[in-house]
């Protein structure tokens, strides 16, 4: 720590950095647009895949992924840039707040810095930018909250909506040949929630084998477990008892409890009092005369052979969320004491058919015709467990669109419109503002203006062409007009059918402009020295 | 130089392991240390003001946090040179005693200590120096109370804490929904002030955070929202006019704490065990019940029987709701917290006009609202964003805010920001100095000096040329003698702060100018730095 001359003495741990102002800066952009960059080639109905493969020792090293789910991706990759992280983390929060739109939320981000830092470097203070992007933003979203439309949520025209929706999510993923079949079957899977939102009550089963078409929607609710052997594999007008009890080895649960016998008869007697106390709990689970009993927790041998011989079909060790939904589909009721004999039309769900059914190799229980019909199942097929798994991603994202629009219910039109929109919007307001912050407004309608042109040259068309010729015909008055991307033409949205979710669109803007300005307000990283890993 | 001779010539040594020390003395050691200081005030110094930038921070994990907010930047870098880490410390006690004005405090440290290395070099000795600046302190200070003024926290709505909310969240990432945001933050605060003792417990205030959306969707509930969802999945999602039952003790059989151990040496005693465990269920469950609750929130867990019991008799309930949440409930609530099932009774039960469970986004997470409690003394902000980053920088930021209008609410007294108060000071100060004929003299003017640095340095930030806006100012002051007169971040056009209602707490500049003149003297006074040499 000597100091000869001005030299600094050492302030930060050895290995911390410190970067300041312009390199600071130039590390940032670098970064975001490095990752924005990265999941741009997915964007647009013709946007590519990608592979992603794990590192590291063990198994996991040979499951691969092929996505073209922008969450996902950025998800499983390792960055050390910090503003790249920033990035990733606004995908992350896309994903969890409306399901869709990861991608585009990343690539806004990164086309906004882009611009950002062409206006830096022509000595605009970051602040002004940040004004600017301040009053771009709020045009843009007042612009988009015009153009959407809502319609009444039980009309037809509604219906159509979320058809349209789903074949336009659809549209940029692997499945996209089929994406009338799944459009319609993800919409009448929402359509079954009657407005709840919640997704848990959407059960997806994948097994590879057939192919994707053989994928369906059970209309009944599907569980991925196996009737007990010496059970009926099919029961009708099934009364079924939902239980989570412990049917092995129920202990008493006071504290401090312990057998302490001094002979040998004793230990029988308090056996026997054991088998009793299990029969006796059967017995109680008797009375509410069920014909179905399944129970979250394992079944033994002695407990299951007293309810096989009384006819009853038991399914054990149903998994927690299994459980969740069988009640709900059914109507019943979790029970973990059986003292209440007297409440079971309350307590016990009913189905018409429950039966063990085979679907491809594996066994599974079918309960069809429920009481309450909120639950169901998508059966996914496909050739390999990769593609099932990215299947199995897109109708996630479907799903969560749709749900977002039956809560919001405000759509806009697809194509790229509602980003070319914004920006004929920010450019407008651009011609009033005085100073600076005009120029970035105009430099976040050029960002917005760049997610259609990366569409096109996805598809492979002419991009500069496109884009000028669809705002002419957004100027000439045609506001319904995008990208017809199946022959790389303008055309009106309307009668090719593409819709698009607000609120996904709303998020998406929302969360890059946030990410960008809090990028952009940056100018000094400091990098902590990494913590030492012990090595195992 | 830790080596000495004896009488005969033979080394001997004073410090023991010299070797695989460090060590600095006198007039190295001051500038070292000053340097190490000043190094912190640089990277601070472009944060301060309304057009500050943030700083990128990244933790030896990985994480990135992207802040604006003094103390946070120091803690998070992770200083190791010793007199740097007496700035970080500073930085965290303006933190704890105001809660605001963490940047302003270190950059302020950092002129002081400029100012001082030119002193030295002019062979000034460091205690003189440090003198000279206790004295300026002190002009400074009672200067600062004769032109602050009292507000009226009341007129207008409020207005007056408004403002200064809008002040401190002036700078940060949610500047644009300052407004909002401020709004917010006053009726947090007068929701649980207790204005006759002019005291707020900020405790009552929950500041919880989540995911999605953006910053406008941050939103007060007068309530409490806890991280928590009903124990068991059917159990019906609203309650209303709840009559809450606080437990802190398990639906579960009793755990004596004495060791124990029950000895089973019959079938009949395991029978009968069996019996009175059954019946521990049921007495809990009916002893709730029977109390006329309709809701019951316990710290700790349930067993899954007690649980069905609970569902089965209509009782929602929520397990391992956290100790500070069950405090604060207990609070707005009204509620008694029972630490046993004999104990309840119904006038030991908390009231509250619903009680409802929320859900957020697609993925499924839920929350429960606790609302229209009986004594609203307890509030909750519930803080949206676009990512991790921004909400706990926008929690930070509010938590800024929050501490602002307790200050205000504690003392009325304000003066003006945008470092018109400072420059009144220097003023002050320079004219004091004429006065002390002692070598204090200069140390005193340098005070002065350092204390112009901020509005220097606020102008620099916002891309204003330092010295000629300091310059006018500093005339402006003296010719209309307004101590109002600072400068002009936001470019509004007026240079009084009155009109641009900066407004920032006294009690917040005093401590500022205080705390920083002491750590200055604290370093002033070190002259020899021993370390271990792998430090």
């Amino acid at each position: 720590m000597d100091i000869v001359g001005n030299v600094l003495p050492q302030v930060l741990k050895d290995e911390a950095t410190e970067d300041k102002g312009e390199m600071a800066r130039l590390q940032s952009f670098v970064g975001a647009i490095a990752v924005a960059d990265l999941v741009k080639t997915t964007l647009g109905p013709k946007g590519m895949d990608k592979i992603l493969k794990p590192t590291g020792p063990g198994q996991e090293m040979t499951h691969i992924t092929v996505t073209n789910d922008g969450a996902t991706i950025l998800k499983s990759m390792y960055v050390e840039n910090p503003a790249a992280k920033i990035l990733i983390e606004i995908s992350k929060t896309q994903d969890e707040e409306v399901g869709d739109g990861t991608t585009t939320v990343a690539v806004l981000a990164g086309e906004l810095l882009r611009e950002g830092e062409k206006l830096i470097q022509k000595r605009i203070h970051p602040q002004q930018v940040i004004a600017g992007w301040r009053i771009a933003r709020d045009v843009a979203l007042k612009r988009l909250r015009d153009i959407s439309t809502e319609n009444d949520i039980e009309s037809q025209e509604f219906h159509n909506d979320l058809l349209k929706i789903a074949r336009t999510t659809l549209s940029s993923k692997l499945i996209t040949t089929d994406r009338d079949y799944f459009a319609d079957l993800c919409v009448k899977a929402v359509l079954r929630l009657k407005g709840s939102s919640n997704l848990d009550y959407i059960q997806i089963i994948k097994i590879p084998g057939g192919t994707i078409r053989d994928s369906y929607l059970d209309d009944g609710f599907i569980l991925k477990k196996q009737i007990t052997i010496g059970c009926k594999r099919r029961i009708e007008n099934a009364k079924i008892l939902v239980a989570n009890t412990a049917m092995d080895y129920d202990k008493i649960k006071i504290y401090g409890t312990k057998v302490k016998v001094n002979s040998m008869d004793k230990v029988a007697e308090i056996e026997a009092a054991e088998k009793e106390k299990m029969k006796h709990k059967v017995d109680k689970i008797l009375q509410y005369q069920p014909t179905v009993f399944v129970n979250r927790q394992l079944i033994y041998n002695y407990p299951e052979q007293l309810l096989a011989d009384s006819g009853i079909t038991v399914i054990e060790h149903a998994d927690f969320e299994g459980m969740e939904r069988v009640a709900a589909a059914t109507g019943a009721e979790i029970l973990s004491t059986f003292d209440a004999p007297e409440r079971k039309d309350q307590i016990l769900g009913f189905c018409e058919l429950i039966e063990e059914i085979m679907i491809g190799e594996e066994k599974m229980v079918k309960f069809s015709g429920c009481k309450k019909n909120e639950a169901c199942t998508i059966v996914l097929r496909g050739s390999s467990i990769h593609i099932l798994d990215e299947v199995d991603r897109s109708i996630h994202d479907v799903l969560c669109v749709l749900i977002t629009t039956v809560k919001n219910r405000r759509v806009v039109w697809g194509g790229g419109n509602s980003e070319m929109q914004m920006a004929a919007a920010c450019d407008e307001e651009a011609k009033r503002v005085q100073g600076k912050q005009a120029l970035a407004i105009e430099a976040y309608a050029r960002a917005l203006r760049q997610l259609p042109t990366i569409i096109c040259d996805n598809g492979g068309y002419d991009s500069a062409e496109l884009v000028q010729n669809f705002k002419v015909e957004l100027e000439k008055g045609n506001l319904s007009y995008g990208l017809n991307m199946n022959d790389g033409s303008i055309g009106d949205m309307k009668e090719l059918g593409v819709k698009e979710c607000m609120r996904v669109k709303e998020q998406a803007l929302l969360a890059a402009s946030e990410a960008a300005e809090l990028i952009m307000r940056v100018d000094d990283i400091v990098k902590c020295a990494p913590r030492k890993r012990e090595r195992a | 130089m830790s080596l000495a001779f004896d009488d005969y010539g033979r080394p001997y040594i004073i410090l023991r392991e010299q070797g695989s020390k460090k060590r600095m003395k006198g007039l190295e050691a001051y500038k070292s240390n000053i340097l190490a200081a000043k190094a912190i005030a640089n990277t601070l110094s472009s944060s301060l003001g309304p057009k500050g930038m943030d700083k990128m921070l990244v933790s030896p994990d990985g994480d990135v946090s992207v802040t604006n907010d003094g103390a946070t930047i120091v803690e998070k870098m992770e200083i190791q040179h010793p007199t740097a880490k007496l700035l970080v410390e500073l930085s965290q006690s303006q933190d704890a005693e105001i809660g605001d004005g963490t940047t302003g405090v270190v950059v302020l440290a950092g002129k002081l200590l400029e100012q001082a290395l030119t002193l030295l070099d002019k062979g000034i000795h460091p205690l003189k120096i440090s003198d000279g600046f206790d004295r300026a302190c002190d002009v400074a200070i009672k200067h600062l109370e004769t032109i602050s003024e009292e507000i009226d926290i009341q007129a207008n709505e409020h207005e007056a804490l408004i403002q200064a909310a809008c002040t401190a969240l002036g700078s940060k990432v949610v500047s644009k929904r300052k407004r909002e945001l401020g709004k917010i933050a006053v009726t947090a605060v007068l929701d649980v002030a207790d204005l006759n003792r002019k005291d707020v417990n900020l405790d009552l205030i929950k500041i919880q955070t989540k995911t999605g959306g953006s910053v406008e969707d941050t939103r007060l509930i007068s309530g409490i929202l806890i991280d928590k969802d009903m124990s068991h999945p059917q159990m019906v999602k609203e309650v209303n006019d709840a009559k809450i039952c606080l437990l802190t003790c398990p639906f579960e059989p009793p755990k004596p704490k004495t060791k124990h151990n029950i000895n089973i040496s019959s079938a009949e005693d395991y029978k009968k065990l069996y019996q009175q465990e059954q019946q521990y269920f049921v007495d809990m469950v009916k002893l709730v019940k029977d109390s006329g609750a309709n809701i019951a929130l316990c710290q700790w867990g349930f067993d899954d029987e007690a649980n069905h019991l609970l569902l089965q008799n209509n009782l929602p309930a929520v397990r391992w709701v956290s100790g500070t949440d069950v405090e604060l409930i207990a609070m707005a609530t009204g509620a008694r917290i029972i630490p046993r099932f004999q104990e309840i009774t119904p006038e030991k039960l908390g009231k509250a006009g619903s009680v409802k469970e929320v859900q957020f986004g697609t993925s499924n997470e839920r929350m429960l609202v606790i609302e229209n409690c009986q004594c609203t003394k307890a509030v909750t902000i519930l803080i949206r964003g676009g990512s991790q980053m921004i909400v706990d920088e926008a929690k930070r930021s509010i938590h800024d805010a929050i501490c602002v209008i307790r200050n205000l609410i504690k003392d009325n007294r304000i003066v003006y920001g945008g470092g018109s108060a400072e420059l009144a000071c220097a003023i002050q100060v320079l004219q004091y100095a004429d006065e002390v004929s002692s070598v204090e003299q200069y140390a005193i003017r340098s005070f002065a000096d350092a204390l112009e640095g901020i509005p220097s340095c606020l102008a620099d930030n916002c891309g204003l040329n330092p010295i000629t806006s300091v310059a006018q100012a500093k005339a402006r002051q003296l010719q209309e003698n307004n101590h109002r007169i600072g400068i002009d971040c936001m470019e509004l056009g007026t240079t009084d702060m009155k009109e641009q209602r900066i407004y920032e707490t006294l009690s917040s500049k005093k401590q500022q100018i205080q705390l920083a003149t002491q750590v200055v003297k604290m370093i002033l006074k070190i002259d020899d730095v021993i370390a271990p040499d792998d430090y």
